[in-house]
């Protein structure tokens, strides 16, 4: 029993958080809103350098063929620089969705491509109203019935739907499926998009994280360098309280999302539980943060030019995105509620 | 990251879980805050001690089994889901023990810790003072040093089990120069000496869980102090982390709060609007949050991190969610969750109402949470003091 990381796992994120800190300022964020796509081809090199878009692809296809315990990390990181785009889809659900196919071709020249930074990847999943980033993607996973094909980016047709996150790109697909972009069906298939699912909702909740510690951040620094009534507005007991309150949420829904991960990297069975709590805890977490950062400016976080709004959008966004609060709610009362849950003292690790 | 229990954590458990459901006592001991309910509990600590488990964490020359802190954490789950009684020397084993372990002397540790395991000296707590509650470095009570003695005057007031205690830990002024944090010593003084007057306190459930206490020119020996003279807010301070941060309220107590909320609510789930159910499955997640937090914390510490701010966190965190479970409950229950258990009406309603007026106390003692969100504010975010 060893609740943590260890000292790779922790110099991973630091390293990306450095790299993060340093190529995607605000500025850059902004930057990708008016581009073509949200992909930076440029940016996008630079994290296949350093093996990123290949994390969770496995060794065999030349990935770094690590699991979802180091993926929560890098995810966090992008939460913190509010990044959004084709890498999560990619890296994170795409990846990983294509990794458990049965062995076939599409699935081992896919991945091989994925991890050495040469292909993006969308998944529509039937959980989603639209697909996010499928007009960056090379291959789009879709789900039709209880069928899953891979489509070209050729053989789709996209609609944009445009978000109030502009960093939030979704479209509405049209293909046609056919029986030779079939990958797979039935119960596989069902098996397959119920583990995307819960891939794409601890992808939310982890990024949740690291947006809400960076709202507690930015609003920490402001508080503490505006003036009101010729004092740091953050001696305020009112000011404080409320960073405060911010704090306990988040520093609660961070271990949840890290026990979520190691649920999902080991199959455990509590494994969509575990899942929902994150996704619950880490977005309220957030959506506390974006308000209580929002508050503590004033006037001045109401406005464009301010960058607070970057993690406002993305804190609104991750609790809609892969189930909103309703349906995890739903999730965790039912397995919990059951006649025969396992709950209380000393089963809280009894489900693998 | 490995969660899943080592073969040894597994048979520590199961030792535990063995002897305590051959132990525990199969009807409930009568509260600890009335005279018979005390000395049960007294009677219980002991017989908890003879088999070695009233602090699995301490080194077997203390009365303990030298567990860590994770097999703490194992032997309370099963403890709370054992149902056993209630920690009647909870002071003297969770915050006072392990600061003589930090801070006594060999003589100090082997006079005082023994007996705390066995609670044949039960304490209780001796900080605030009636110009002193959150601002406790407004303390008055003087211990100001005669000789090989120190002669204590003055109040303390809101001693949990003061009423029926043997023994009272605390801060006194021993330079009466002083002010603030300086010039305050941490001295144990005996309940029974002379100079001392109890009086006990009738609390909101109307027993008496605390007391006031008074000194009159109570002579107390130099070797009763614990740390250096002046420095007793540093050692308090220990303290303090000790009971915020980990041993005063471990995860499992809570968990077994919400398991037995599910239960209620199952029993009265065709009656209860949908805002119950997911008040009670959110409490039930709060619970296993504050368990992943501390498992988080205890393999820090057992890494050789240290518990520092964010200590104030979790004292928030519980208080707030014990509390929040209890009015569920009695939400769940209904007209009925008013009825004391002697009213005829009252069988099925547990002891949630009782629960409720103890859980209301969370967010003021050991520290209110207002204190406790200044100290989050200014030494975990950093922001200006006021």
């Amino acid at each position: 029993m060893r609740f943590g990381f260890s000292e790779d796992q922790l110099l991973f994120q630091s390293t990306l958080r450095d790299f993060l800190a340093k190529e995607c300022p605000p500025a850059f964020v902004r930057g990708l809103w008016d581009g073509e796509t949200g992909d930076d081809p440029l940016l996008w090199r630079k994290l296949s350098e350093l093996g990123v878009p290949g994390l969770l692809v496995p060794e065999a296809e030349s990935g770094l063929g690590r699991d979802e315990i180091d993926a929560v990390l890098l995810l966090e990181e992008l939460g913190r620089a509010a990044l959004g785009g084709p890498l999560v889809p990619t890296a994170v659900v795409g990846a990983a969705l294509l990794a458990e196919l049965a062995p076939c071709d599409l699935r081992e020249r896919w991945l091989r491509r994925v991890a050495a930074g040469e292909a993006r990847l969308a998944v529509g999943h039937p959980a989603l109203a639209f697909v996010s980033e499928a007009d960056a993607a090379d291959l789009l996973l879709l789900a039709s019935g209880d069928e899953l094909h891979a489509a070209l980016r050729a053989d789709v047709t996209l609609v944009r739907q445009r978000a109030n996150d502009p960093s939030r790109r979704l479209f509405g697909v049209r293909f046609s499926p056919a029986p030779a972009t079939r990958v797979a069906r039935g119960e596989e298939a069902r098996r397959l998009l119920a583990a995307a699912f819960d891939r794409g909702a601890l992808a939310a909740a982890a990024q949740a994280i690291g947006v809400a510690d960076r709202l507690i951040e930015i609003a920490c620094g402001y508080a503490r360098q505006r003036k009101q009534f010729g004092v740091p507005i953050g001696s305020f007991q009112a000011v404080k309280h409320a960073l405060a309150s911010c704090s306990v949420r988040l520093e609660y829904a961070r271990p949840v999302v890290h026990r979520a991960a190691h649920s999902l990297a080991r199959a455990a069975r509590t494994r969509a539980v575990d899942v929902s709590h994150a996704k619950l805890a880490a977005t309220e977490a957030a959506s506390l943060a974006a308000r209580t950062a929002l508050q503590v400016h004033g006037a001045i976080g109401y406005t464009w030019e301010q960058d607070l709004h970057l993690w406002m959008r993305r804190a609104f966004t991750l609790d809609l995105e892969w189930g909103g609060g309703p349906l995890h709610r739903a999730r965790v009362a039912d397995a919990v509620l059951a006649a025969d849950a396992r709950i209380g003292p000393g089963e809280t690790f009894t489900g693998g | 990251m490995d969660l899943a229990y080592t073969p040894e954590q597994q048979r520590f458990r199961a030792e535990a879980r063995a002897w305590l459901e051959a132990n525990v006592p199969r009807t409930p001991l009568p509260s600890f805050d009335t005279r018979d309910g005390f000395a049960a509990h007294r009677a219980w600590e002991k017989h908890l001690n003879q088999g070695g488990w009233a602090m699995v964490s301490w080194p077997t020359a203390y009365g303990g089994r030298g567990a860590n802190l994770l097999e703490w954490l194992v032997f309370e789950e099963e403890y709370y889901r054992a149902g056993a009684p209630k920690r009647v020397n909870q002071n003297g084993l969770f915050l006072l023990g392990p600061t003589i372990m930090e801070y006594g002397t060999p003589e100090q540790k082997a006079r005082f810790l023994p007996k705390i395991a066995s609670s044949e000296e039960v304490w209780c707590q001796g900080w605030s003072e009636p110009n002193a509650g959150s601002d406790m470095a407004a303390i008055q009570a003087g211990a100001i040093r005669r000789g090989d003695h120190y002669v204590i005057n003055g109040q303390k007031t809101w001693a949990s089990r003061g009423a029926f205690a043997d023994w009272v830990f605390g801060l006194f002024r021993s330079d009466p120069a002083s002010e603030r944090h300086r010039g305050l010593t941490f001295v144990l003084v005996p309940l029974d000496a002379k100079g001392i007057t109890v009086r006990p306190i009738a609390q909101l459930d109307g027993e008496t869980g605390f007391a006031e206490i008074f000194f009159d020119d109570v002579a107390v020996p130099v070797k009763n102090r614990l740390g250096e003279e002046g420095q007793g807010w540093s050692v308090a301070m220990a303290t303090a982390g000790f009971e915020r941060g980990l041993m005063l309220r471990s995860p499992a107590r809570f968990q077994e709060t919400a398991r037995r909320l599910v239960a209620l609510h199952r029993e009265h789930a065709a009656e209860c609007e949908p805002a119950l159910r997911e008040a009670v499955v959110r409490c039930w997640m709060d619970a296993e949050a504050y368990t992943l937090e501390t498992y988080r914390t205890v393999s820090r510490l057992l890494a050789g991190g240290k518990i520092g701010a964010e200590a104030s966190l979790n004292k928030i965190f519980w208080s707030e969610l014990d509390l929040r479970m209890h009015e569920t409950a009695l939400r769940i229950l209904g007209d009925r969750a008013d009825l004391l258990p002697e009213a005829p009406a009252a069988a099925g309603v547990g002891d949630w109402l009782d629960g409720w007026l103890f859980a209301l106390s969370g967010p003021i003692y050991a520290g209110t949470n207002e204190i406790q969100r200044n100290v989050i504010a200014e030494r975990f975010l950093g922001l200006p003091r006021s």
